[in-house]
């Protein structure tokens, strides 16, 4: 039956978003982290989302992978800091805390649209199953 | 040979049940729609009902007629290629459960005015 099919849909949506929630609070979290001289410091990690094509042309979506920023880490001048290297920066994360809060409202909403398209699905097949009476 | 009863009441109520399928695969459309819309590239889409009705109803009538999905022309595209526009999609989806609802009542009073006369 083609609506159990939009909770299967609607669920990928809700399951890959909320992925995606979870790399921007492990991105949030590591924002400030710093790398001694020479190691390497957090990056942010980012979903990359792809389309899961049904038999029938509707499509789910799942993530294809959880790619690493290669952006320049941040360096950060703070000669008291205990990671400061020999001229006083600090190397900390490549996390843009702006993109992140973006990207955190972004899934949020994408999140709840899913939820709702579920909820629908949800009174229409109670009232399906309630033909002929 | 006389066609049954049965085939006959069947029958009767074909149009109502190939359009609640209609709008059944159309939901399930635009929920992918929905569900894609952070996938980089992915093009919404969505098929003409009354369309696919016609050829339903016209065709064997066995549901597994192909649907011709075409890619809703996208009026703000956004830089990773991806076309849903996610109010146009809300709306839709919303129309579109109305319109379920309206042909499961339209098919719910089709059976029960069969059951009062089959009841007399």
């Amino acid at each position: 039956m083609s609506l159990s099919r939009v909770f299967d849909i609607a669920g990928s949506a809700v399951a890959a978003q909320s992925r995606r929630l979870n790399t921007v609070a492990s991105n949030l979290a590591n924002a400030e982290s710093a790398a001694a001289p020479g190691a390497q410091p957090y990056r942010a990690r980012h979903a990359v989302f792809e389309a899961v094509p049904g038999k029938d042309g509707a499509a789910g979506v799942r993530v294809a992978r959880v790619a690493e920023d290669a952006s320049e880490p941040r360096r950060h001048y703070d000669p008291r800091h205990p990671l400061a290297d020999a001229q006083g920066y600090v190397t900390l994360s490549n996390v843009n805390v702006v993109d992140e809060m973006i990207d955190m409202v972004s899934a949020a909403r994408a999140y709840q649209n899913n939820l709702e398209v579920m909820n629908t699905a949800k009174s229409l097949m109670l009232k399906t199953l309630n033909l002929g009476n | 040979m006389a066609r049954s009863m049965i085939d006959r009441i069947a029958d009767s109520l074909r149009a109502q049940s190939e359009a609640l399928a209609l709008r059944a695969k159309r939901q399930q459309v635009i929920a992918g729609n929905i569900a894609n819309a952070d996938t980089p590239g992915y093009k919404a889409v969505d098929f003409d009902f009354g369309r696919a009705l016609g050829e339903a109803l016209r065709g064997a009538g066995n549901g597994s007629s192909r649907l011709n999905l075409l890619q809703t022309p996208s009026t703000q595209p956004s830089a990773d290629g991806n076309t849903v526009d996610m109010d146009a999609e809300r709306a839709k989806f919303a129309d579109n459960a109305l319109r379920y609802e309206a042909a499961l009542r339209a098919l719910n009073a089709q059976i029960r005015t069969l059951l009062d006369a089959i009841r007399g």
